[in-house]
Formats: structure tokens, sequence, C-alpha cells
């Protein structure tokens, strides 16, 4: 026998999917902005080479990027907010929230188990450590992301907000680095994904994955539905 | 797309055939939102233009516009700085003022609607206004900032003075070059913001002519572009005024 067994409630998947091509928008449209002013840099490190801005016709496109930046945002605001709304309401946040301290000891074995440098797994729920740790801090950089926003959209008005983050220039460039942040989260994100193959692929389209059902004797014969939440 | 159930357990053929079902349908639905999507996209992209932006993205950002404006008020302020914080100010334009100018003949027209201007003010009608000097961020739409020192009067008092008494005040404010190239657009109460001054004087010193002698606007609620250099003519008015920048592709409100 064999088990559909639902891994992504139907919500989850479509915030994750319109999330996807938005936060790409807001990302894209954030660099023909940056062009205009683009100082930040990590050692010999340039954000960003000349062959990219051209390669990409990136240059002299500022009012494009700032008129799709301030259009983009409320959709990835909303959509960011309703994710948000949701997992409380249903309760996944349980499943994506690290439940202690130890979450960071487990992350550290789940990143050397998936380096092949330790053999055994801790323990896990829906997600291991490391997914709890990396999904929590992508919201809050979400969250960083919008606040930041905000700073340097209206420094004057919402001048407290900009203190906060210690001034107008470092609020733009907190607001850099987490883009940073959400360009190597893909990177691994999406690593990770095709290391995990197909039917986990797959569950985050259709919400099922297939599954090996335990033998026992008097296993249905048709459809049989379980419990009503694992 | 259903969830209702968290298991659904079938003989290995049937399970197969399940789950070939739910991934035809889930991914044509996926892609046909997909390409729902891309539509959505080029159509926002690739409308008609307005101004230098395509219309569904000028919409938005004049939605954005009366949204900033709403929110904005007299009591939200610029922070101000200490004179040990005042950084280089770079000359990023010379857009209306890149031609000879007699400034000695210089005189700031007033003009109330669309009639021709009724006041001719020289230099010491701004200087008798109270003078205010603050520190502040300007902040250019490009991206980069600087903190200045500017004195001069606040617009507010110019508008109490100048302004035809009994009048009604108009929803708009435009400035322009003596050569009329460039032009902004301004909403009242931007303009009347306390910390909108028409500056003469620059770190204490006079204005120099590369940044708008004799008389500039500095408006830090609004981006760089906006706080246009050399005034030549005030003109209160109802429409919405033109505005350089804006017509550019950029937001026409450009507040901060």
């Amino acid at each position: 026998m064999q088990k559909l067994k639902l891994k992504h409630l139907v919500a989850i998947r479509w915030f994750h999917w319109i999330n996807f091509p938005l936060l790409f928008l807001m990302i894209w449209s954030g660099i023909l902005i940056y062009w205009a002013y683009p100082i930040y840099r990590l050692g010999p490190l340039v954000f960003f080479p000349k062959w990219f801005y051209s390669t990409f016709h990136i240059d002299h496109r500022l009012a494009d990027g700032m008129a799709l930046h301030f259009f983009f945002m409320w959709f990835f605001v909303v959509n960011g907010v309703a994710y948000i709304i949701y997992t409380l309401v249903s309760g996944e946040w349980r499943l994506l929230l690290p439940r202690s301290w130890s979450a960071f000891e487990d992350a550290w074995y789940v990143v050397l188990h998936d380096l092949h440098l330790r053999r055994e797994i801790p323990a896990q729920e829906k997600y291991n450590a490391a997914q709890q740790i990396s999904y929590t801090a992508i919201i809050l950089m979400g969250v960083g992301s919008v606040l930041t926003g905000f700073a340097i959209y209206k420094p004057a008005q919402l001048a407290w907000l900009a203190a906060m983050f210690g001034g107008y220039p470092n609020a733009r460039a907190i607001h850099f680095i987490l883009t940073i942040g959400y360009v190597l989260f893909f990177v691994v994100h999406v690593m990770q994904v095709i290391l995990a193959g197909w039917n986990n692929f797959r569950s985050m389209v259709i919400g099922y994955e297939a599954a090996q059902a335990e033998q026992s004797g008097n296993a249905p014969q048709r459809l049989a539905v379980a419990g009503e939440h694992e | 797309m259903s969830n209702r159930h968290p298991e659904i357990v079938l003989p290995d053929a049937d399970a197969r055939r399940e789950l070939r079902r739910r991934t035809r349908r889930d991914f044509l639905v996926g892609g046909i939102a997909g390409l729902a999507g891309i539509g959505a996209y080029e159509w926002i992209t690739r409308a008609a233009q307005d101004n230098g932006t395509p219309w569904p993205q000028r919409n938005v950002l004049d939605l954005n516009g009366k949204i900033s404006e709403a929110y904005l008020s007299h009591s939200h302020l610029m922070p101000s700085y200490g004179a040990s914080q005042i950084s280089p100010l770079k000359v990023n334009g010379d857009i209306g003022v890149d031609d000879d100018f007699d400034k000695k003949g210089w005189r700031l027209q007033v003009a109330v609607g669309e009639t021709d201007p009724s006041l001719h003010l020289q230099m010491s009608d701004i200087t008798s206004l109270p003078k205010v000097t603050m520190i502040t961020r300007f902040c250019c739409i490009e991206g980069w900032s600087a903190i200045v020192s500017w004195g001069g009067a606040r617009f507010s008092d110019f508008t109490r003075r100048y302004f035809p008494q009994g009048q009604k005040l108009p929803g708009y404010v435009a400035m322009v070059t003596p050569n009329e190239d460039y032009y902004v657009g301004l909403d009242m109460k931007s303009a009347l913001h306390p910390q909108t001054l028409l500056a003469y004087e620059r770190n204490g010193q006079p204005l120099e002519d590369a940044h708008g002698a004799p008389l500039r606007l500095v408006i830090p609620v609004k981006y760089g572009i906006k706080n246009i250099k050399r005034i030549g003519m005030v003109r209160y008015t109802d429409t919405r005024p033109d505005d350089y920048w804006a017509e550019e592709g950029y937001d026409w409100f450009a507040g901060l």
C-alpha cells in the first residue's frame, strides 16, 4: 500500500508561489534603484560590477525602478502579512517556529549532516531545526525589509523609524544587506530542494507527498481518510 | 487543491494514478496562474505611457502620493543636526541654471491663479521675513544624502505676507526658474511645512550660483528634485502644476 501524505496546506502553497515572483520583482526593481547610487562593497567585492548592469540593461532606469518598487510593494506586503496571520490562525506557526534554544544546536547538526560530515540527524517534526530557523529568519528579514523600506521611503514623516535603524543612510544599508540575505537564502533553498528531489518539490505544488503506508493487517482497500491532523 | 485528507491510503496502482491526477491538475492550475501573472506584468509594464511611466504604475504612484499627503504633518520634521555633522553638498544638476543670468536684475515674480504675476519682489522683500536657519538632511532621489545648513525664510511666512489677504489659498504651488527650463509642482501642505524655506544662505554664506543663487527652495519633506534652484516665479494655483522630473517618469509627489 502507498499513501499520499498531506505536507503543505493549500494556502501556504499559494502564499509561497505568489511571494516568489513578488520578491523577485522587489529585488529586480531594487537593483534598478540601487544603480543610481551604488556604494556598497564587501572588501574587493563590488555591488555590482559594470558588466552586470550592462548585461541586464539596468543602467539609467531609476524612475522605472521606483515606479515598479512602489507598485509591487503593496502586493508583497499584503501577501506577507496574510501569510503571517494564516500561520498564526492555522497553528502552522508551531511547526515553523524553533521551539527552544536547542534548535540552534540541532540546526548545526543538520548542517553537518547535510554536508555529509555527520551520520545522525536530530529528531524532528515536520521541519528540522535548520529549516525552522531559516523559515523564521526569512519572515523576520521580511519584516526588517518592510520597516527599513518605509524608513528610507519617508525619512521625514517616519523620522522615528529611520532613527530606530540608525538613521537614513544606515536604514538604506540594512535594506540592501537584507536583500543580499534573500539571495543567499534562495541559493541554499533551491539547492536543498534539488537535493530533496521531485517528490518533495511536487508536494509544494500539489500538497501531497507519496509515502509508503505502514504495513498493517487490515489495510483499507479503497480510499481511506486518516485522523484529522497529525 | 483540497486539504481535507491528511492522508490518502491506496493500493499502489491507485496511488500512482491519484498522484498523477493531482499532479496534472495542480501543475495545470499553477501554469495558468503563472501565465496570468506574466500577462499582468506585461500589462503593468507595457500599458500606454503617462508622463514616462505606464499608466497603471503612474496611477499607483499618484495613489501613494495621496496617501503620503494625507499622512504628512507639519509636526513630522526631518531630523536636525549639529554644525559638526554638516557634510559636503555635491552639485548634481544645472538644468535651468546653466545660462548667463543677470543676478542684479533678478526679481521674484509672484502670481495667483493663471494670471500674470502681480508682485515683483526684491531680495530685501525676502530677507525682511523672519530668518530661519536649520541643519537638515538633503535627500537626493538617487539615494545619496547630505547634511546641510540652510538660511532663509519660511515659505509659510512668505505666503502669509505676500499672498493676497482674504483670498482662499489654492491647493498647489508652482515654482519656475527665470528661463523656465526647470519647474516644480508642490502640494500646498508640503509647501507650508515649517521646514520649507526660500533659502538664500548655505553654511552661513550667501548661496553659491551652482546651488541656486540668489534664492532657491529647500524643502526637506521632498526629494532634491523638488528643491528648485534660482527661483524666478512662484505661482499659487488650483491645478496641479507641471513638474520637470515627474514628466520623466518620476513620482509627482516625491515626498519624504
